[in-house]
């Protein structure tokens, strides 16, 4: 059984409304791009876990696994796919550690595909929507971002949080989306154009939302032996930790608070033995703004009902003291939600080898991916490092 | 949509928010469980709400889901409800602007949805504010 397990190989799509890729062009690219990135051949891969949310509902198209490694020319290897709704990346980076710890595998493709606008919006909305009750929210009319507002109302009424400091992360997001070529939008927004964009669910607009997003990300992980026979700067999944919490939000003990990530984090903390203080930067689940600001408080970086503040004041930024979202995160550089949580790890790999261009981090040391399904019904947090 | 019999099998509960209660540890659930979530128990017995309770969140919806288009912009709350479970309801019968954390609300029975034009219509629970 390997000791450690490492990402020796990391490909990403462009994320955006593509309309000249299809479901299996984008993952024929972004696996293609990571098994080139590893040096190894296809033959050298012995599964695949695939990450996808709602191919049924999206492009009409179940049975992914299959399909991915059909066009991959990868049959007749083991393939299976992970649904966690949003967290379904994630959660295939876990399954992937999983099965080299097991002993069962040795060298495995962790995957994330999304094709959303093949559909009209309101289509999309619906279906991103089934990742809420649908017996007991959705029926009453609730939507994903009435969800997420009413936890910001709360964030606001328990610890003074303002719109400001929740555009502010829109602000910062949108700034390192426009340092990354990969990105949906690479343009910088003001914190005036997120304050007067339309209201989506009050105190949600328009532009502290993640986009709908085509996009695809690969990441090849391999046991210690072989990631060091073939990899020059192998970079070490170093702790992982997977929680679930009340899919309906009413249920959650207290409305501000990701059990689920705080629950993930405390194991992915103890199995690297590190604090959150030892955490270079991170790519966090920010679906919307006001998830930034909870995932900063769960995760550690700062106290509880404190992270409006601690965004104002720059610690977050590329420059600050714990970088969040350097990619640009899900609003910037978009949210094909089946990739996320692969391409959160791609993020990861790339500042650790030094390879982040002009959103690099300087000299990190572990670099935390987090990953949130629903309103935060399951949470994933994988630590890195060199 | 909700499909017939789906939302067939919810109607104590929808209609008149029948939830239930753990013999063994008292506490109650709405939706009924099988398996109480306090204690692990799986005995319990019908426990009518009386729906009245207290608003702890909100937000007014002004980009509707499929079938509440017309509805916009309405208000949806998590109400704490007096006897314990917290839902996720619609708050009517006023302006949005009155709906705020703190106020305390009654469960009143309103048309949900219907599903087009030929489609069965469901109701089921809103509050208003009291």
């Amino acid at each position: 059984m390997s000791k450690k397990v490492a990402v020796i190989g990391v490909g990403i799509t462009k994320f955006g409304e593509l309309w000249n890729e299809s479901f299996r062009t984008l993952f024929v690219k972004s696996g293609t791009q990571a098994i080139q990135d590893a040096g190894i051949s296809s033959k050298d891969i012995d599964a695949l876990f695939g990450g996808n949310m709602s191919g049924g509902q999206f492009i009409k198209q179940e049975h992914l696994a299959s399909l991915a490694m059909d066009h991959t020319a990868l049959l007749p290897k083991p393939a299976m796919r992970v649904e966690a709704a949003c967290a379904s990346g994630g959660m295939a980076v876990s399954a992937a550690y999983m099965g080299i710890k097991s002993g069962m595998y040795d060298v495995v493709a962790a995957g994330g595909v999304e094709k959303m606008t093949d559909v009209l919006t309101n289509r999309t909305t619906g279906a991103l929507s089934t990742a809420a009750d649908q017996e007991w929210e959705s029926f009453q009319g609730a939507t994903f971002p009435g969800l997420y507002a009413m936890i910001a109302r709360r964030h606001m009424h328990e610890y003074g949080t303002t719109e400001e400091q929740m555009a502010e992360v829109a602000v910062k997001n949108h700034y390192n989306g426009s340092k990354n070529p990969n990105a949906q939008y690479q343009r910088e927004i003001t914190v005036d154009q997120v304050m007067n964009s339309a209201k989506i669910a009050d105190p949600i607009k328009l532009l502290d939302c993640s986009p709908i997003s085509d996009g695809a990300a690969v990441v090849i992980l391999a046991g210690e032996e072989t990631a060091k026979l073939v990899c020059d700067d192998p970079i070490w999944l170093v702790g992982t930790g997977q929680a679930t919490g009340s899919i309906a939000l009413h249920n959650r003990k207290d409305i501000c608070t990701l059990n689920a990530t705080v629950e993930a984090a405390k194991r992915a903390y103890g199995m690297a033995e590190l604090r959150p203080k030892d955490i270079s930067c991170a790519e966090v689940h920010d679906c919307f703004t006001i998830a930034e600001l909870c995932a900063i408080e769960d995760l550690g970086f700062c106290d509880k009902g404190k992270s409006g503040q601690f965004v104002q004041d720059g610690h977050t930024r590329v420059t600050g003291s714990i970088p969040i979202n350097t990619s640009g995160g899900l609003k910037a550089k978009g949210h094909p939600v089946g990739a996320t949580g692969v391409a959160q790890v791609v993020e990861a790999v790339l500042q650790l080898r030094g390879k982040a261009g002009a959103r690099q981090v300087t000299d990190p040391e572990y670099v935390l991916t987090h990953n949130v399904g629903g309103s935060g019904g399951t949470a994933s947090v994988h630590i890195f490092g060199r | 949509m909700t499909e017939v019999p789906r939302f067939w099998r919810e109607i104590p509960q929808r209609y008149n928010l029948i939830g239930n209660k753990c013999r063994k540890c008292d506490w109650i659930n709405f939706p009924p469980r099988s398996i109480c979530k306090k204690c692990n128990d799986h005995d319990f017995e019908r426990f009518d709400l009386k729906g009245e309770g207290k608003i702890i969140t909100y937000t007014i919806i002004r980009a509707a889901p499929l079938g509440f288009e017309d509805l916009v912009p309405y208000a949806i709350a998590i109400i704490r409800l007096d006897d314990g479970p917290r839902i996720t309801a619609q708050i009517v019968d006023c302006d949005s602007s009155e709906v705020d954390i703190g106020k305390r609300v009654k469960v009143c029975f309103r048309k949900i949805a219907e599903d087009g034009k030929a489609g069965a219509i469901s109701y089921g629970y809103k509050f208003k504010l009291v």
